[in-house]
């Protein structure tokens, strides 16, 4: 079931030009991130997730601040999107100290717990059951806190999807499961791999609702988030749901993305979802005609000036890298 | 000299006679009375007390909020009791065997381990798995194993074993109230052992310490679980001989107490460890490393006396008894390496 726009609740112009931005910043982010790469100041590897800005955006702006958040290795949106600054999230990157983990997290690991960002896995499906604790937990002590987490269409397959999805339903948690379905588990097309290609179907055999939604139209994503979002705070348990996207990138640094059909990701880029939202502002009056250009600007000068603040600064010495292996 | 004490000193409570399930019973019972952010978690937990009866009484007594059956998926339940210690809870998760503890691998080496570290040490873990292993019960090849070096190459990590009561309560006590992972290895066939436990805090030795568990000259015997049990009852045999035993059990293999095992190599001249489990790639290898490592002059080569030839614990019985280091085994092992010549430094 496609989500049906004209139930949308309305959203205040200037929290839409909020999320245009947010946007814009996850896009430039990357572009900036993909140049330092081949400068050398960024290392080992990426896994961009530009093309599906829009699920980051919609998804996390459903979120409290005292909600909790697990993300993964394709995580850069999702960070920017909790409120992680660029240049905390550029040091991360360059390994300096002054990143969110100091350095030793890196690209696929990115975590702060001061705005609710448990952490980000490098094991496809690893952070869905540290975010059903975290649900849990919040139920166990009695606040209110809903856990969010993001996974791939190919985190699905795993196991602990399935075992989270059960425990979740049974216990009742507080829990929303955002599946950003890509096409794409890593090289291979999701119908490969995956036996049930619309993955909001598989909430079914939990017994909690699943919904697909447009994970290009970030108003979209935000209403079915929000949805969710109360539904698990009042009470009622998790929800599984389905972002259909695209990344426009390979799965990771070395991937060219030669298995895609020709005209695939043109096609996707006539609905890239910076352009939806601007176009949606620019009609509405909004956002002047040129005012997406001048975002662009604003923004790019941003990271440009976050880039040079964080490759200014040093590494942690290995004393002090010690002291995170144990707190006691 | 060792600074290793059967009991520590911070304590005026007396001892009480209880069995190692009942001072596991004890230790759990005693944190969660401490502190309502412990919980505890695993497959069957709740029900009838356990399936090794080590929870009686908690359920009713804590609730069912604090107590938590979970349906059977070890790397989600471990996953998600992180997510429960990184938010403020102190989960301790059982798994009720440890030949389960595999199928929780990915959550303990690549998230429990390395959670802190990989967020640059914002959040501490206090969690604990209490896993349950251990063979001759006649439970075959995947109910049978300890478990206790499967995870040893995790740092990140602390782990425990517990080989009678006193180290039962005191072990899981510190790991509870540890800010770090720690697993926490109890063994099946010691659950009806009688000791003297000290029910108090001030009991407790610090993590990391060894316990000496028998003063002796003769030869040190570093042993875990079962095999310390078993160690102790092959040294009062030997001791009418002539052949004195000094016994060292570990209860932290990571960290481990090496000065203390070195300090004992150091006046016996002579190591013996004695592990139920496959030697290689275990602590009882990683004690020798070091001891070799350390330089202290022996008087004969280090001996291992482990699960025979490398072989899986079967079900039949008389071949499970053959497998498994005995007091009979021990004894001639400790003779032999008493017997040997002096080597020549």
């Amino acid at each position: 079931m496609m989500a049906d726009a004209e139930r949308r609740p309305v959203v205040d112009d200037s929290r839409l030009l909020t999320w245009l931005r947010k946007m814009v910043e996850i896009r430039l982010f990357e572009e900036r991130v993909q140049e330092l790469f081949m400068e050398g100041l960024i290392q080992g590897t990426t896994h961009l997730c530009q093309g599906q800005e829009a699920v980051s955006v919609g998804a996390v702006e459903a979120l409290a601040p005292a909600d909790y958040l697990t993300i993964t290795y394709r995580g850069h949106g999702h960070a920017l999107a909790r409120g992680m600054s660029l240049e905390s999230a550029f040091a991360e990157l360059m390994g300096r100290s002054t990143g969110c983990c100091k350095g030793l997290g890196g690209s696929m690991h990115l975590a702060d717990f001061s705005i609710g960002l448990i952490g980000a896995f490098a094991i496809v499906g690893a952070g869905v059951p540290v975010a059903l604790g975290a649900a849990v937990s919040s139920s166990a002590r009695r606040r209110d806190s809903v856990a969010m987490t993001f996974l791939g269409d190919g985190g699905t397959n795993i196991g602990t999807f399935h075992e989270c999805l059960n425990m979740a339903a049974v216990w009742k948690a507080p829990l929303v499961v955002v599946v950003e379905n890509n096409l794409y588990g890593e090289y291979s097309p999701l119908a490969t791999t995956t036996a049930v290609t619309d993955i909001a179907e598989r909430a079914g055999a939990y017994g909690i609702p699943g919904v697909i939604v447009d994970g290009q139209d970030v108003q979209e994503v935000h209403r079915v988030a929000a949805e969710a979002v109360a539904r698990a705070r009042a009470g009622a348990g998790p929800t599984l749901i389905e972002a259909k996207t695209y990344r426009y990138r390979g799965h990771s640094r070395t991937d060219p993305a030669s298995y895609r059909p020709a005209g695939e990701l043109e096609l996707w880029k006539q609905r890239d979802p910076i352009e939806l939202l601007s176009t949606t502002l620019v009609e509405r009056g909004v956002l002047p005609a040129e005012g997406g250009a001048r975002l662009r600007e604003e923004v790019q000068r941003a990271v440009d000036e976050s880039a040079r603040r964080a490759a200014a600064a040093g590494y942690l010495d290995l004393e002090e890298m010690k002291a995170c292996v144990y707190a006691d | 000299m060792s600074t290793l004490t059967e009991t520590h000193s911070g304590s005026t409570t007396s001892p009480v006679e209880m069995t190692y399930r009942q001072a596991v019973n004890a230790a759990l019972e005693d944190e969660m009375a401490a502190d309502e952010a412990v919980i505890l978690l695993g497959e069957d937990v709740a029900s009838s007390g356990g399936v090794f009866k080590t929870n009686d009484g908690l359920a009713e007594r804590f609730g069912a909020g604090r107590v938590r059956n979970t349906p059977i998926c070890e790397n989600t339940f471990v996953g998600a009791a992180l997510g429960m210690a990184v938010t403020g809870m102190r989960p301790v998760v059982e798994i009720m065997f440890s030949d389960f503890l595999p199928t929780a691998a990915d959550a303990i080496v690549n998230e429990v381990a390395k959670f802190r570290f990989m967020s640059g040490g914002q959040c501490s873990v206090p969690l604990t798995v209490r896993s349950i292993g251990g063979g001759t019960g006649r439970f075959g090849s995947q109910h049978s194993a300890t478990g206790e070096s499967f995870l040893l190459q995790a740092a990140g990590l602390k782990i425990a074993t517990a080989s009678s009561p006193a180290s039962a309560y005191a072990t899981l006590r510190a790991a509870i109230r540890d800010q770090d992972p720690v697993l926490v290895f109890e063994h099946k066939a010691l659950y009806g052992r009688r000791g003297p436990v000290v029910r108090d805090l001030g009991a407790i030795p610090p993590v990391g310490r060894a316990r000496l568990v028998r003063n002796g000259s003769d030869a040190t015997v570093v042993a875990t679980l079962l095999m310390a049990d078993r160690t102790l009852a092959a040294a009062e045999q030997l001791a009418p001989e002539g052949i004195d035993l000094e016994l060292i059990d570990p209860c932290w293999l990571r960290p481990m107490d090496l000065p203390a095992i070195e300090a004992s190599v150091g006046r016996t001249g002579r190591l013996l460890v004695v592990e139920e489990q496959v030697h290689a790639g275990g602590w009882g290898a990683t004690v020798i490393s070091h001891v070799a490592q350390s330089g202290i002059r022996l008087r004969a080569a280090p001996t291992a006396l482990s699960l025979r030839d490398d072989v899986l614990i079967p079900y039949c019985p008389p071949l499970e008894d053959a497998v498994i280091p005995s007091v009979e085994s021990i004894v001639a092992a400790a003779r032999r390496l008493v017997g040997q010549p002096v080597t020549t430094a």
